[in-house]
């Protein structure tokens, strides 16, 4: 219980993180596709017998090469779709080769939070801490070439190596996460609580601490509701994801209106349009 | 058959029921996928149609556990999503994947509720993997006639809407200024969506679904600029990859490990993602002759189509 505790925490702090400029850069999808499809690298690892978390990262990997390289000349949500029915379509074809696996897809898919071993925690947060550091080292230009790409490319900053750059950050904290969220609940952690962040604040550096902190909080509510009731984790991570989303809408649909009322005066002389 | 096709379609293989029903399903599918697919391509809703595949499996493991048709499920979960990520709000393509991933990580939640309670009733756990993956073609097959009316519904809306329906997705503000109600054309287009997604993924599950709905109708808008092409183009692509897969699948069963096929998804998959590569290749050369840009053709093509 310990264990899980720790290690879930670890992994809502890099799901905040990453799940910032995930938010920010409107990355949704391939935050989706990359820890889904990286599953058949799990499956693909079985089969000749290596550490499921080697496949993982190998797949979550390719699977973020892919959709960068393809991404560039085509669009982008195809390409995306694309690179995760392939890595799916794999993952079908591994399972069908190996007979014992069915079970473990269940909680490779959903995560099995509760049954973790203490040995687990070193090698999760050595890949959490790099997740971070290059996130660190990235902030500046990430941060420029995801709100302003063209201001980013006159400074030198090539929007693609950023996307590329990106991309390899998310599939990194992929791979660490999956073993333990599963591969289908790290996206809800990713895009719920750093979605519900910025409805809050429009400083970036604030809203990337709010995210951490909803992070956190899903994590602990969903864990202490999983361990009184024996319901899957996942499922109180994506509720509670979404209900913080759909407070952090509240509050600024609440906010936004009550600036209106103060200012329209002042409204009513400028462009007319709210910024958003 | 004459004998020198037999290294190609195995013994059998044209007097087996399971493979003319998967022809058949698989027709139908690849034709109103490719249809509703071009705009769903076009207007950049890609992952609303991935997601539509994985909310419906929330909605059949749903079905599952109140022991009612998965089919209904896959339905009524896919309209609900649909509804769920008009609330939220879909205006801009950013926010629309955000609407899109809100809705797909709480359904996904309550799939692993559901999925938990079937398991702790029954006791078994190949449900997970025949709902998530869609054991292709192991549905009754009293259930079809439903099924290709509701196809056939999802591509009434399409080809219905057409007109309007491409005017909102290439120039929304033209659209609105000839008195187009682009928001309801949108709505009913995701219901579309939505109807086509749910019967592609429990039909053939889920991967194909996606594989399908994106795949084909990608290739084809490479290859053409014309919509109503694109939309045969797809269709065509679509039940080529999709016959080429059956025969391979089928044959694999010759193949090691011996004892059981490989998934027919994974040759569907394979062939639309190499058929996707290969639509690349002449616009490239194109672009290497220095021809003039291809940009700015596709807007008066369809301009002058729906006028």
């Amino acid at each position: 219980m310990v264990n899980a505790w720790v290690l879930a925490s670890i992994v809502a702090v890099v799901a905040g993180v990453v799940g910032f400029f995930t938010v920010l850069r409107g990355s949704a999808f391939a935050a989706h596709a990359i820890p889904n499809g990286s599953f058949a690298g799990a499956a693909g690892a079985s089969l000749i017998g290596v550490s499921a978390l080697l496949g993982l990262g190998v797949f979550s990997l390719a699977g973020a090469l892919t959709i960068g390289l393809l991404g560039r000349r085509g669009r982008h949500d195809v390409a995306t779709a694309l690179a995760l029915v392939m890595m799916l379509g794999l993952g079908a074809l591994f399972l069908s080769f190996s007979t014992e696996y069915a079970p473990a897809v269940y909680s490779l898919l959903f995560g099995e939070v509760l049954g973790i071993a203490s040995n687990e925690i070193a090698p999760t947060a050595i890949l959490g801490l790099l997740c971070i550091a290059a996130i660190a080292v990235l902030y500046r230009p990430l941060m420029l070439s995801s709100v302003l790409p063209e201001v980013g490319e006159a400074h030198g900053i090539s929007g693609f190596r950023m996307e590329m750059l990106f991309l390899a950050v998310l599939a990194l904290a992929t791979a660490m996460t999956v073993p333990v969220v599963g591969t289908l609940l790290i996206f809800s952690l990713m895009i719920g609580a750093p979605a519900a962040a910025r409805s809050f604040t429009d400083r970036p550096l604030v809203a990337m601490a709010l995210s951490i902190a909803f992070a956190l909080v899903i994590v602990w509510i969903a864990i202490a509701a999983s361990y009184e009731t024996n319901y899957p984790v996942g499922f109180f991570v994506g509720s509670a994801s979404a209900v913080s989303y759909a407070l952090g809408r509240g509050w600024a649909a609440w906010s936004q209106r009550a600036r209106r009322d103060e200012g329209t005066v002042a409204a009513t002389t400028a462009t007319g349009s709210l910024p958003s | 058959m004459s004998h020198f096709l037999t290294p190609v379609f195995a013994p059998g293989f044209f007097a087996s029921e399971a493979v003319h029903i998967a022809l058949g399903v698989g027709t139908l599918v690849a034709i109103v996928t490719g249809a509703v697919g071009v705009f769903t391509v076009m207007r950049g809703q890609a992952f609303a149609g991935e997601a539509f595949g994985d909310i419906g499996t929330t909605g059949g493991s749903g079905a599952f556990l109140v022991g009612v048709g998965p089919l209904w499920g896959f339905v009524i979960g896919n309209l609900l999503a649909a509804g769920a990520m008009e609330t939220i709000g879909i205006q801009r393509t950013r926010g629309r994947d955000l609407a899109t991933g809100i809705v797909l990580g709480a359904s996904i939640g309550l799939a692993a509720l559901f999925l938990y309670l079937y398991t702790a009733s029954h006791s078994t756990t190949g449900e997970t993997v025949t709902i998530l993956f869609g054991s292709a073609f192991a549905i009754a097959s009293s259930t079809f006639p439903l099924i290709a009316l509701l196809s056939l519904l999802a591509l009434a809306i399409t080809i219905t809407l057409y007109r309007p329906l491409l005017l909102a997705t290439v120039s929304p503000e033209m659209a609105a200024a000839r008195g187009i109600p682009v928001r309801m054309i949108g709505i009913l287009y995701l219901i579309a969506l939505a109807l086509a997604a749910a019967l592609a993924a429990i039909t053939i599950g889920s991967i194909l679904g996606t594989a399908l709905l994106v795949g084909p109708a990608a290739s084809a808008l490479r290859l053409t600029k014309r919509p109503l092409v694109a939309m045969l183009t797809a269709a065509g692509i679509g039940i080529g990859a999709m016959w080429l897969g059956i025969v391979l699948a089928y044959d694999s069963y010759e193949w090691p490990p011996s004892g059981h096929g490989w998934p027919i998804s994974f040759f569907v998959v394979t062939l639309v993602f190499i058929l996707y590569l290969a639509s690349g290749l002449p616009e490239r050369r194109h672009r290497r002759r220095g021809d003039s840009p291809e940009q700015a053709r596709p807007a008066l093509d369809i301009v002058h189509e729906s006028q």
